[in-house]
């Protein structure tokens, strides 16, 4: 018991970020000293900005989304309830590569010609032209599966954040008079939200990695610019390993700020 | 407007359960109440239904006249006027005492922020907690986490405190301080009914005495005829002897 104890704690010497550090280090130095890397690592990057973009943007929505969806496995109206959990079962359900596909090129078409009969009325007063199809930007597609993929499984975090709220603390907010949107406001939400600080952070980290699947449509991220950089010129091995390294700073260095910032909301509330 | 707190021919059922059968009670201003029973009485429900906290499906509850009907605009502003202090203390966790005493003053009786401070900060010093206000509940013994909460309850000025066994998940030791505020704020003449199973306190401060049984007020007299036993019944009586030990 002791023996596992020991090697299960995880405050001695952090060797494994030495051993990253390392590989960090090295990658560096080929960049420095060999134009090769440098000249991918340029190309390459410009791909950095489109990934942030696509998953700030798709975490943001999602976020929204999931917690609407939540609120909605709660809704007083039966209706709402079974409608909110027939989308996060058969979103979850479903592969975001799947997703991804079906939303580009069968969703956005629908959702295309759906918006053109509605504005009938403009079009024909001649305020505004057709929409095309190919006016829906592809990388907007991503962003819509992305959402719609990641609002499932955020509410799911969501409402399981929402139910470890300690009810006692609801219910005294409740005896002072709070209506059931301050209850919510003040008292509900700020406990979930650090409940659910963890899990949501891990989805937005995990968000980045999935992001890469928005090359698949062509969306000039990063995996695309070095799947196109690699396919020209066949350095496969430099260029994934750049465009691995990348990913692992991106992930790694979020990880490593939402510690600290979990660390500094707990601080003051524990002994 | 002649009672503070109503209850007319009030029922509460848990599905098919019923817990309080056709309760009536009255309380003027400045009268204290202990509600005792057995465990399984109706007395948590009872005090519980008084803010609607618990649902009745039958009879009327009005509290200063006003109605509880389960509406939540009717039974939010009743709750504005009635403070309640829990067995769990129920701070809220993520503020700190202070905070915990002026969230309610602003957000919903709209005071300004620095008269909610000073509010709470009268409050706060009344339970003897004034050097404590910058903590979090979680750095606070379960004593003066309940202090707190009588203060929070206190800050929205209501006409009537309820009590849910206050006392019931504290220390020993920690009882004592707690039942000191009580019996201060009883002196001042604030209405209170409380669920407790401190007799002495009951002795002490009670003006009247509620025993329940099987969701029923068995008996409601005065505190003195209680203990002395006299126009009391058999049941209460039975009680009274076994918690005397």
């Amino acid at each position: 018991m002791t023996v596992l104890s020991k090697r299960d704690d995880a405050s001695g010497f952090p060797w494994w970020m030495a051993a990253l550090g390392f590989l960090f280090a090295l990658m560096g130095y080929k960049i420095w000293s060999d134009d090769l890397y440098a000249q991918i690592l340029s190309v390459v990057s410009e791909g950095v900005w489109i990934t942030l973009y696509v998953t700030a943007i798709a975490f943001a929505l999602a976020t929204l989304t999931g917690l609407l969806v939540a609120l909605a496995f709660k809704a007083p109206n039966n209706l709402v309830r079974q409608a909110a959990r027939f989308y996060c079962e058969v979103i979850r359900g479903i592969p975001v590569l799947v997703l991804l596909f079906y939303m580009a090129f069968v969703a956005a078409p629908v959702m295309v010609s759906l918006a053109n009969a509605l504005l009938v009325l403009p079009r024909e007063a001649g305020w505004i032209d057709q929409i095309e199809v190919r006016d829906f930007s592809l990388t907007w597609r991503a962003i819509i599966a992305l959402t719609i993929s990641y609002s499932a499984f955020l509410a799911e975090v969501f409402r399981a954040g929402l139910q470890a709220v300690d009810h006692g603390q609801i219910e005294a907010a409740k005896a002072l008079g709070m209506s059931r949107t301050k209850v919510f406001r003040y008292i509900t939400f700020p406990i979930a939200f650090r409940i659910i600080l963890p899990p949501l952070g891990n989805d937005f980290i995990a968000m980045i990695k999935d992001s890469a699947l928005v090359s698949v449509l062509g969306v000039a991220d990063i995996t695309q610019m070095a799947k196109m950089y690699a396919g020209g010129s066949f350095l496969f091995f430099e260029t994934y390993s750049i465009v691995a390294m990348i990913y692992l700073a991106l992930t790694i260095g979020l990880s490593l700020l939402l510690r600290g910032f979990e660390r500094r909301l707990r601080v003051h509330e524990d002994r | 407007m002649a009672f503070v707190v109503e209850l007319d021919q009030v029922s509460n059922w848990y599905g098919t359960t019923r817990v309080l059968r056709d309760v009536c009670l009255t309380v003027s201003e400045g009268e204290r109440l202990v509600i005792c029973g057995p465990s399984g009485a109706g007395k948590s429900t009872l005090i519980r239904t008084i803010n609607g906290l618990e649902r009745h499906q039958g009879g009327s509850v009005r509290v200063c006249g006003l109605p509880v009907t389960g509406h939540a605009r009717d039974d939010d502003l009743v709750r504005s006027q009635v403070g309640m202090v829990f067995q769990q203390f129920n701070l809220f966790q993520h503020r700190t005492v202070l905070d915990n005493c002026t969230l309610a003053p602003q957000k919903v009786a709209g005071v300004a922020a620095a008269e909610a401070e000073a509010r709470a900060l009268d409050y706060l010093g009344r339970v003897h907690l004034l050097d404590h206000r910058n903590k979090y509940p979680r750095q606070l013994s379960g004593g003066q986490q309940q202090r707190v909460a009588i203060a929070r309850a206190l800050c929205m000025q209501p006409k009537v405190m309820l009590f849910d066994e206050p006392t019931s998940s504290l220390d020993p030791e920690m009882v004592a301080e707690v039942l000191e505020v009580m019996t201060d704020l009883a002196k001042e003449g604030m209405t209170m009914l409380c669920v407790t199973h401190e007799m002495s306190f009951a002795r002490d401060i009670a003006s009247r005495i509620v025993f329940m049984d099987g969701g029923m007020i068995v008996d409601d007299c005065a505190a003195g005829e209680f203990f002395s036993g006299t126009g009391t019944s058999q049941r209460a009586r039975a009680f009274l002897s076994q918690i005397r030990g």
